[in-house]
């Protein structure tokens, strides 16, 4: 009998208000960007496969380029570190933590940091780490997870933050007005960043022609944060390289825009050293840790075309089904169509439990069509099933296929049961007390079955005559 | 050792490949937007794209003296080359100008004056290094920060200031005031830097 996706499950359950925020946040960023490519260029598309491009073929240069980005910030002074797993990745931090007797630090927005946990490690280890971008911030008060690649708390509204920052002592009464809000968080997190003793962050690309680091916000929160910390860690994925500067008049066009619907976001910082001797704000030792964790196995898969993604949220945004279940159904950091793609191959040996995530779609192609890099995410999907069908993955919302098979393949038996299947329409499915039925009818109407009337049509028609 | 299984990892990935893609040949003109740059003079489509983030240009001390005192912010700091030019003229209209920093006070200057090095018209940014920023923190923590821009530094177009970004270690780029939308989705400025963004063109 049927069986229900662990998405549609959770989908089911989401309460209202919620579901509400989603669809509202994502619905206006698909609009946005829309209005803005469309407005500022006559073919937006040609940018987006051009950046697709670069992308790939940086991806599949990638170990010339890394070899070139190391050598590039090694001689401008910063160190270099490279982890191969997540482990390695907490691990390598938390040393250069304790070599500078770090105990508390602030830490900009970075998806390669939810990706390995950090936050959570740092904190058993005794180091205060408090998130700074606003969004971040909240959904740290709140000990939650972000729902949403670039608006983290898509899911929440003024009145859950208000309660939060009243709760955690953010606020001394409740004020639900959203200016209130950012302001409050503005004179609180000022306090921390003066006080802190380095800033984390992650990185949007980093060229190997120059070594620069790019790092954009709208907030200011990661230039806050290094401007008084003497210590700057970045963590960055080994996928974030791009050949050179010059690319980037491709790749800040085509962010901003997708991802929020700015033709640049506010904050757009280049890093390649500790501050000039001449300032005397900003981090006197810099350290990058080039993460792997899985991204070199993607490389060698067939859906490596994913590692082109520049973590715009645009995907998530447009997303039928993630308009519906929200990015905390899809059990990532990473939700929506990347997630569905990138949580299965990213942690390698947990395949089978993210494998029903490549089902969840309908294979729309939205996704692909606002891609920034051009990544044929509906192609991906049905790579990813077709793996997890070779490998035997268990699929508990799988339709039994075999009876089907059955009548496909002998047509009598298909006749007959197309001629039945019209009795189907008189029989009273929605009561039936059949759980798995009950279940899957919940999201879904079934059409009236019309067996038969299209062989029925076949027999009459006549020959065209030549 | 991480460093050598990823490059062994990376290097068994890319040896496979069938078809390795070429690096694409293309003209910075693509990235150009055409209606963001209509207009002939640099100064004005800056100003128009600065504007249309909210940001703002004045011309003049005296522009600048009327909208602190207007906003009530009358006390902050200057870099010290600028103080003959910005400050001094600032503090003859009756506005208290410091020209050293301390970071221990952060929240006492209201606004903030530095140099930009550069601009980009295209997208009304100003562009901001270590080189000309006598201080990052004067550059963020006031609620106004004003950039002394010198008209000559206008880059047309994006593309144009990255092929001229130079060797400073640090350069941001700052296009309108720090912003946040957060909270369902509503624009607020003056997130965790300035709530008002000001180029002074002399």
């Amino acid at each position: 009998m049927f069986g229900t996706q662990l998405i549609d499950d959770y989908a089911r359950q989401i309460a209202d208000e919620k579901q509400a925020s989603v669809l509202n946040g994502s619905a206006a960023g698909t609009e946005k960007r829309y209005q803005v490519l469309h407005q500022d260029y006559a073919q937006p598309d040609e940018l987006r496969h051009l950046a697709g491009s670069i992308k790939d073929h940086t991806l599949h240069h990638l170990g010339d380029y890394l070899t070139q980005a190391e050598n590039s910030l090694t001689q401008r002074g910063v160190h270099v570190h490279f982890a191969e797993t997540d482990e390695d990745a907490r691990q390598t931090i938390l040393t250069i933590l304790r070599q500078h007797q770090v105990s508390r630090l602030t830490k900009s927005k970075s998806m390669a940091a939810e990706e390995i946990h950090l936050n959570p490690f740092l904190i058993e280890n005794g180091v205060e780490c408090l998130e700074s971008d606003l969004g971040e911030f909240i959904i740290q008060l709140d000990d939650d997870i972000p729902s949403h690649i670039v608006k983290p708390i898509i899911h929440k509204n003024r009145r859950g933050i208000a309660n939060s920052f009243l709760r955690e002592g953010v606020a001394e009464d409740y004020n639900d007005d959203p200016q209130t809000i950012t302001r409050r968080a503005r004179i609180f997190l000022r306090k921390k960043y003066m006080d802190a003793q380095a800033c984390i962050t992650g990185a949007n690309f980093l060229c190997a022609d120059s070594g620069r680091l790019v790092i954009v916000t709208n907030e200011g929160n990661s230039r806050f944060g290094m401007a008084p910390a003497p210590l700057h860690i970045a963590l960055v994925g080994i996928e974030k390289l791009i050949p050179s500067e010059a690319d980037l008049a491709v790749f800040l066009n085509l962010l901003g825009r997708s991802a929020t619907g700015q033709q640049l976001t506010v904050y757009t910082e280049f890093i390649n050293g500790p501050r000039s001797a001449n300032q005397p704000d900003g981090p006197e030792h810099m350290h990058v840790v080039f993460l792997d964790n899985g991204r070199s196995s993607v490389l060698a898969s067939n859906c490596r075309e994913i590692l082109r993604c520049i973590r715009c949220g645009a995907c998530q945004n447009v997303c039928p089904i993630y308009r519906q279940a929200s990015g905390h159904a899809y059990r990532s950091p990473y939700g929506g169509p990347i997630g569905a793609v990138l949580s299965p191959l990213l942690f390698g040996d947990r395949f089978p439990e993210f494998a029903d995530l490549p089902k969840a779609s309908t294979l729309c192609g939205a996704c692909h069509e606002v891609c920034p890099v051009n990544i044929p995410i509906p192609d991906l999907l049905l790579r990813l099933r077709d793996k997890a069908k070779r490998e035997a993955v268990p699929s508990p919302a799988a339709i039994p296929m075999a009876p089907f098979a059955l009548l496909a393949t002998s047509p009598n038996l298909w006749r007959s049961a197309m001629s039945m299947s019209k009795a189907m329409n008189h029989l009273p499915l929605d009561v039936a007390p059949i759980k798995p039925l009950q279940d899957w009818l919940g999201q879904r109407t079934l059409p009236p079955s019309k067996g038969g009337d299209f062989r029925k049509w076949m027999k009459t028609r006549r020959k065209p005559q030549h | 050792m991480s460093r050598a299984a990823i490059f062994r990892k990376i290097s068994a990935a890319t040896a496979a490949l069938k078809i390795k893609a070429p690096r694409p040949e293309y003209d910075a003109s693509i990235t150009h937007s055409t209606p963001k740059l209509a207009g002939s003079n640099l100064l004005e489509i800056f100003s128009r794209n600065l504007a249309e983030v909210n940001g703002r240009t004045l011309l003049s001390v005296a522009e600048l003296v009327e909208f602190l005192t207007k906003n009530g912010q009358l006390r902050g700091y200057c870099d010290p080359l600028l103080y003959e030019r910005i400050g001094a003229p600032l503090a003859a209209a009756g506005l208290t100008v410091e020209t050293t920093y301390e970071p221990a006070r952060y929240d006492d200057y209201q606004f903030g004056i530095t140099r930009a090095s550069g601009a980009i018209a295209e997208s009304g940014t100003l562009i901001l290094d270590d080189e000309h920023t006598s201080r990052r923190l004067a550059a963020l923590s006031p609620w106004v920060h004003v950039a002394l821009l010198d008209r000559a530094a206008i880059h047309r177009t994006i593309s144009d200031a990255l092929a001229a970004l130079g060797n400073s270690p640090n350069i941001i780029w700052v296009t309108g005031p720090s912003k946040t939308a957060d909270v369902e989705g509503i624009l607020i400025e003056g997130v965790h830097g300035p709530g008002e963004q000001i180029a002074l063109v002399l």
